[in-house]
């Protein structure tokens, strides 16, 4: 079937900020299918309200905006731009509710917009609990018994017809929002009371817990003319109960049987048959062990991130080809842009193993509970390839960069026998370790197996890889099995500290028996027919099939690993576009990433993808084969720069500032000479080891201090302390993980803080503009509302900004990128922290101020001047509207965290507002972010005492808003004296009606609360916090946040938005 | 024990030995199905071949009762890796033991890509697999361009007929190395099934009265099928409605004219998309054929194309005109791979129906 003629300019739906269950894997599809569209000349029009995505650029789409997503925007984008089509099964579960609603109340009819893709009828089939039910007995497909409640007394009644425990699953939520298992009465109503808040149609389900049977995922596509294919199947290695986004994930499946694939793939054929998809869509299924049984647990009639991996794991790019369906073309028309011989209606095959470990938080909320259940925790996950599951699981386990290299990372080998059965017992991030520790404590598989429900399969290859440990630690080490540890993947390190040898002892050794990695392709097809498309992985004991390029001068471009809380998917932005900017000069460019969900690992960004860990082992075999001219690490955030000193020492040189300099801005003293050569103030403060040094630092400077790691990534173990009793506390966890280097001590300063990204050529610099954030010093940069062009500080301030940001980056030498933040209290400016890199901000500067800062800083790399390539060195002229980028947190997702900001970064993404406007730009941003107000009008505050002047100022404002104020005693009487009526609770400890009944009663919009810094954070504000998150209610911490809320809506009407195209600055 | 898998143009694979120890000579060819390995091994198709599994982890879920005939055919077995503790609620034990079991040499620790590859470029070829370590490749490989994989349809079929009972349609299944699954897709449909052997006279099968007749798979050239080809012309004359799948489909094609011809590596998986051609729809079908029918050589006046595959565009089903006679080179049988054209069966039972 031709393409549909009609088609000619599509709007395309993203997915908005990244959340725990929504992340990178929606930009990397969006991507690709604008691509695709673009590729069919149709004119795309794309809505994202996320700035540091790829999408988001005009390169990507021809009219860009980045405006909240919400029915209003949508519907005022239609109206402005008149596409012909909206395409929302790419965005993610946000995209797809947005276009529902637009269908049911039938604004799209109206217009004579249709959905393509999939249809609405599709969207609810699949998605309603009930329908979905329906359709599913109507053909026959099995669900667990259970039934769809909109109250708590029908879900108690089916639980006791049906027994505990029980699943509940809230409809149309991300990331299985809300849901969980209940094991008895008390615990159904708590997860079934959230649950139906959190639904956007009041729907859960309550449902026969299957928990324990074997989880199998298959990914299908389907044309309009009814042909399909599945393309790929995937196994969880952890059974039914942990959700599958938690779960570690091999493909294909390993433990089926031809019987089993084939039984559930037909099953997968059916159900997207009847269901009448048209694109690509998810089937999840629950498998009895013992049994043929079977039960259909979800369908997303969507492109999802197990798609991402799906795609990745087999080379079949499902975005793209699910964008040419909807164009109405069929899969045997549909070229396999990998073989270029086979078509998209060719099934993947695969002739190696795929393993997807997920990325956890538990490194940044350390109060929270490690437990995984059906509510999605993982902010990103990583991949590995390897010709035999061992391999691809040890390669895994690297690419996480949380301090593990192998099944002895994690140590629990102190819990002996009952205990460690009971540890077993919990499912957790760190349950593969806890089996490793079983099988070395000689427990059988069948008791490891009747507890984890972990099928033999796999705990026969944990015994695998425990066994090579043994041997290595109690044989002397030959030449036989240092090559089968290295088939298995066993890094050097590893092989070295069980052998009692050296890293390079152990590398020597291995290159004097030819034991070197060599590398395989990724072609879909398991070699059938020759690929054109350089998708590589490493394997150990095997032919290498890279074919050696030397025709263009080639660069590495590291990419940045998992999205992890602190480095998200801004730093694959800044790759791409980097790889992209080389490949215009004419570079032979070649990615490093394991990071399925992202755009950098998609087949046709580099010249050559090679999907590995990003250790220095694992790069050194590519720079052995591929011998790059150059390597450029200022792009891929934390992890490529903790390269540069080994790919130095591989003697690739470092393009761009060079390591020497990167070092001098984390080296203390280094970087004090420089600021003090450059005239620079900085707080005042000291480097230290133990607890004691940073006492007397601390005690020396005055309290406040900030207490934090060096070579960290998103403050991640910073502090402010307030007395000696907090510095003990913070330097114990900081030094929880190994720390090779020193800890700094500063003077805190609580000023206002501002940021710029600059691109300097060693002599001139480039600054797009200056952002200054809202929430005063104290509050890590990336948690902070940033706001471009800075509002509140003097022209000569912002001269002097501009100033010391050309005298460091001079001095530093910096080549290419440099991010600085200042903190300016009155007109005194000083320096807090120098990264010479690209930053979190660098997306949304550029885009904001329509100045490409990563092309640019990649041709300064080359040896261009900034005078040459049409740009006046310096500040550069401000922008005539205003744009504010809004961090956005998932909280909710995350039982125990501490939500109150500080210096540790925790939110997991970023929206945008931009407007004419200041208070339109952060009304955008708020709604955005998620922040819909005002609703039932009740709010609660209670507020430290450094901030109850300020507290009473916004509390006039929220009343005049129509708010009716609930406060704790203090804040009450302050608020009151000053004549700002509000009403005083108790505290949750005293007796009810107390603030907890309030946020438990559904009725209060918002809550300011100001915690008191230190270590000593009232448990009381903790309690209050989480409790209010759980029940969906918008949560300040910050006294700046809620004045800048209150400007919002004091001028703001979501009905009368101005919206601007991006790719118009 | 280390084994040595040779290759005609020289190449020698060194690996682990897996299965009977003793030398084997055979045609060499791979399969990309993940799943299926003993479906795969028990196919009589694969007699006179060894089979290289694409798919790097064999054995996973052990030995389980999906056989698709009496024993295993393969002359030798090359896998890259072979679990060590399978897995699965009806594993009857390991890979390894059934090898021995069924006398079948083979080679494990073998980058099999790698020699996909070889397969790929340069075609189908003969090969050996042995223990010896002390082999001579000057001695071995005339002996191994020596080797023809000959009449291994006489060594596949059944040696006398029998019945499968059933109470609907009467359906004379010709063996020339049937899979099961093909008998059983007929007799859960209801139908009496009688397996005849290959060389079963025409003059029989038409004397039985059978309301249809299925022509299986099989291994082999099919052109070296002579006399078994004269009889299909007979069946074909009969006006009983036939179905045909691979080797069944073509020596129906050869009975009427057309030719055959080898395949540079053959189409052996569950992935392959065929086309049918009276509806434009997809399907994913399981393949194991290494000669097709050349579609150029079909008179039109005697059978249409019916399916074409997606890919490379080779014949992958015929119709035949003002006769009820279909014929595919899939398997619709599937066991292992894709069930998706499992209504071909119904299809031939709507046959069935309409001529009585």
């Amino acid at each position: 079937m031709p393409r549909i003629k009609d088609i000619k300019k599509v709007l395309v739906i993203g997915s908005g900020p990244i959340v725990i269950g929504q992340a990178a894997e929606f930009d990397y599809a969006g991507t690709q299918a604008c691509r695709s569209l673009k590729e069919e000349g149709l004119e795309v029009v794309l809505l994202n309200s996320n700035p540091a995505t790829i999408m988001t650029d005009k390169d990507i789409a021809d009219r860009v905006y980045i405006e909240p997503l919400t029915v209003e925007v949508v519907e005022q984008l239609i109206l402005k731009e008149k596409p012909d089509s909206v395409l929302p099964t790419l965005g993610g579960q946000a995209a797809l509710n947005l276009a529902m609603e637009m269908e049911e109340n039938g604004f799209l009819r109206e217009h004579n917009v249709r959905l393509i893709g999939t249809t609405s009828q599709t969207i609810k089939k699949a998605e309603d609990r009930l329908e979905f039910k329906e359709t599913m007995e109507k053909i026959g497909e099995p669900c667990a018994a259970s039934l769809v409640v909109e109250n708590v007394e029908d879900g108690i009644a089916f639980a006791e017809k049906i027994g505990y425990p029980v699943v509940l699953r809230p409809a149309y939520t991300l990331g299985g929002s809300g849901g969980g298992i209940a094991h008895d009465l008390t615990q159904l109503v708590e997860i079934l009371e959230n649950g139906l808040r959190l639904s956007r149609v009041g729907q859960v389900l309550v449902e026969r817990c299957i928990a324990g049977w074997k989880e199998i995922e298959y990914e299908v596509m389907r044309d309009g003319n009814g042909n399909c294919i599945t393309v790929c199947n995937m196994e969880n290695i952890d059974p039914v109960g942990v959700h599958t986004g938690d779960s570690i994930v091999v493909a294909p499946s390993q433990t089926l049987g031809d019987k089993e694939y084939q039984m559930l793939r037909t099953s997968a054929l059916n159900i997207i048959s009847e269901l009448n998809i048209t694109g690509g869509c998810n089937v999840q299924y629950a498998l009895n062990p013992d049994t043929f049984e079977y039960c259909v647990i979800e369908v997303n009639p969507r492109v999802s991130r197990s798609s991402a991996l799906a795609s990745k794991a087999t080379g079949y790019p499902i975005a793209k080809v699910a964008a040419k369906i909807a164009l109405g073309y069929t899969l045997d028309e549909i070229k396999n842009a990998v073989t270029k011989k086979t078509y998209a209606s060719f099934e993947p095959m695969l002739d190696y193993c795929v393993v997807k470990i997920p990325r956890l938080p538990f490194d940044k909320f350390i109060s929270a509970k490690r437990t995984l259940t059906t509510q999605m925790k993982a902010t990103g996950e990583v991949m590995s390839i390897c010709d035999n599951f061992e391999g691809a699981l040890m390669k895994a386990i690297r690419s996480l960069e949380q301090h593990v290299d192998s099944l002895m990372s994690y140590d629990f080998s102190h819990l002996k026998g009952e205990e460690l059965l009971e540890e077993l017992k919990v499912v957790d991030d760190r349950r593969i370790w806890k089996i490793a520790e079983a099988i070395r404590q000689g427990i059988s598989y069948d008791e490891i197996h009747a507890i984890t429900k972990i099928d033999k399969w796999f705990i026969d290859k944990i015994a695998i890889l425990v066994e090579m440990e043994q041997k290595l630690q109690n044989e002397t080490l030959n030449a036989e099995t240092l090559k089968e540890a290295k088939r298995m993947e066993f890094p050097d390190s590893v092989i070295a500290s069980l052998t009692g040898n050296t890293e390079e002892g152990i590398h020597d050794m291995r290159h004097a028996n030819g034991i070197t990695a060599s590398y395989k392709m990724v072609d879909t097809c398991a070699a059938e027919f020759a690929a054109e498309t350089p998708y590589y992985y490493s394997v150990y004991g095997s032919e290498n099939e890279v074919e050696e390029t030397n025709d263009k001068k080639k660069v590495l471009v590291l990419g940045s690993g998992p999205i992890r809380i602190g480095q998200g998917i801004e730093f694959d932005f800044c790759s791409v576009h980097c790889t992209w900017a080389f490949a215009k000069e004419g570079y032979e460019t070649i990615i490093v990433n394991n990071n399925p969900e992202t755009v950098s690992t998609d087949f046709d960004i580099a010249d050559k993808l090679y999907f590995e860990p990003l250790t220095p082992e694992d790069v050194e075999s590519i720079v052995d084969l591929e011998k790059p001219d150059g390597a450029v690490v200022q792009f891929g955030g934390q992890t490529a720069i903790k390269l540069t000193e080994s790919l130095m020492k591989m003697g690739v040189p470092i393009l761009g500032t060079s390591a020497e300099n990167v070092d001098a801005a984390e080296d203390r003293e280094l970087f004090d000479e420089i600021l003090e050569e450059c005239k620079i103030p900085r707080p005042t403060g000291g480097t230290v080891f133990t607890a004691e040094e940073a006492k007397e630092v601390a005690n020396r400077l005055g309290y406040p201090v900030l207490v934090r790691p060096s070579y960290v990534l998103g403050g991640q173990g910073m502090q402010i302390a307030i007395n000696d009793h907090d510095i003990d506390e913070f330097i114990g966890i900081i030094n929880r993980i190994a720390q090779d280097h020193p800890i700094l001590v500063d003077k805190y300063l609580q000023g206002k803080e501002i940021e710029v990204d600059a691109v300097c050529d060693g002599e001139d610099i480039l600054i797009p503009g200056i952002m200054e954030h809202i929430e005063r010093a104290g509050i890590h940069s990336g948690d902070s509302i940033s706001v471009y062009p800075a509002q509140s500080i003097s022209e000569k301030t912002k001269q002097t900004i501009a100033e010391y940001t050309r005298r460091l980056a001079k001095s530093l030498h910096v080549i290419g990128l440099i991010n600085i933040q200042f903190i300016v209290c009155g007109e005194e400016v000083y320096v807090i922290e120098v990264n010479p890199r690209s930053s979190r901000t660098v997306p949304y500067i550029s885009k904001v101020t329509g100045i490409p800062i990563v092309p640019l800083a990649t041709k300064v790399i080359i040896g261009a001047k900034i005078k040459d390539l049409g740009y006046t060195p310096g500040l550069q002229p401000e922008a005539d509207y205003f744009a504010v980028k809004m961090p956005v947190f998932s909280f909710e997702k995350i039982r125990g965290a501490d939500i109150s900001l500080g210096p540790e970064m925790k939110s997991t993404g970023e929206c945008l507002g931009i407007a004419k406007t200041f208070d339109e730009a952060i009304y955008k941003a708020f709604i955005g972010a998620g922040i819909r107000l005002p609703k039932h009008k009740n709010m609660i505050m209670t507020v430290r005492d450094e901030d109850k002047e300020e507290a009473i100022e916004i509390g006039r404002r929220f009343v005049n808003l129509g708010y009716k104020i609930f406060a704790t005693k203090g804040t009450a009487e302050a608020l009151n004296n000053a004549g700002v009526k509000a009403n005083a609770v108790n505290k949750i400890e005293q007796e009810s009606p107390n603030l907890m009944d309030l946020i438990l009663g559904h009725k209060i919009d918002l809550v300011i609360d100001t915690p008191h810094q230190g270590a000593e954070h009232s448990k009381d504000g903790f309690v209050i916090r989480r409790n209010a998150i759980e029940t969906g209610v918008n949560v300040l911490t910050a006294i700046d946040t809620a004045k800048a809320l209150a400007s919002s809506l004091e001028n703001t009407d979501i009905k009368k938005l101005t919206l601007i195209d991006i790719a118009t600055i | 024990m280390k084994a040595f898998l040779i290759l005609e143009d020289g190449t020698v694979f060194t690996g682990t030995s897996i299965g009977s120890k003793k030398d084997m000579i055979s045609e060499i060819v791979f399969n990309t199905s993940m799943t299926g390995y003993l479906e795969v091994l028990t196919d009589p198709s694969y007699a006179g071949q060894a089979v290289v599994m694409t798919y790097p982890l064999i054995g996973n879920y052990g030995v389980t009762p999906d056989m698709e005939s009496k024993r295993a055919w393969p002359k030798g077995y090359i896998v890259r890796e072979l679990s060590r503790v399978p897995s699965n609620f009806r594993c009857e034990g390991t890979l390894e033991d059934f090898l021995v079991a069924q006398d079948i040499p083979g080679i494990a620790g073998v980058d099999t890509r790698a020699l996909t590859k070889i397969l790929r470029e340069k075609g189908t070829m003969n090969g050996m697999i042995t223990t010896n370590e002390n082999y001579n490749l000057d001695e071995i490989i005339p002996k191994l361009k020596a080797y023809v994989v000959g009449d291994v349809v006489s060594e596949v079929t059944c040696d006398k007929s029998y019945v499968l009972e059933g109470d609907g349609p009467k359906v004379a299944l010709m063996d020339f190395g049937a899979k099961n699954n093909i008998a059983r897709s007929l007799t859960n449909r209801g139908c009496e099934v009688t397996v005849y052997p290959a060389h079963t006279s025409a003059e029989e099968i038409i004397n039985s009265k059978p309301d249809g007749i299925m022509l299986s798979n099989g291994p082999g050239d099919p052109e070296t099928c002579v006399s078994i080809i004269e009889e299909v012309k007979k069946l074909y004359n009969s006006d009983i409605p036939i179905f045909a799948i691979c080797l069944g489909h073509q020596l129906m094609a050869l009975a009427n004219g057309g030719k055959t011809y080898k395949l540079k590596y053959g189409h052996r998986g569950g992935n392959h998309p065929v086309k049918d051609l009276s509806n434009n729809r997809v399907y994913i079908s399981s393949q194991n054929h290494g000669y097709a029918v050349d579609a150029s050589t079909i008179d039109a006046s005697v059978a249409e194309e019916a399916f074409v595959n997606v890919n490379d565009g080779t014949n992958e089903g015929l119709s035949y005109v003002g006769k009820n006679i279909f014929t595919v080179q899939f398997h619709p049988e599937a066991c292992p791979g894709p069930q998706d054209s499992g209504y071909l069966f119904d299809r031939f039972m709507d046959m069935m129906k309409e001529v009585q």
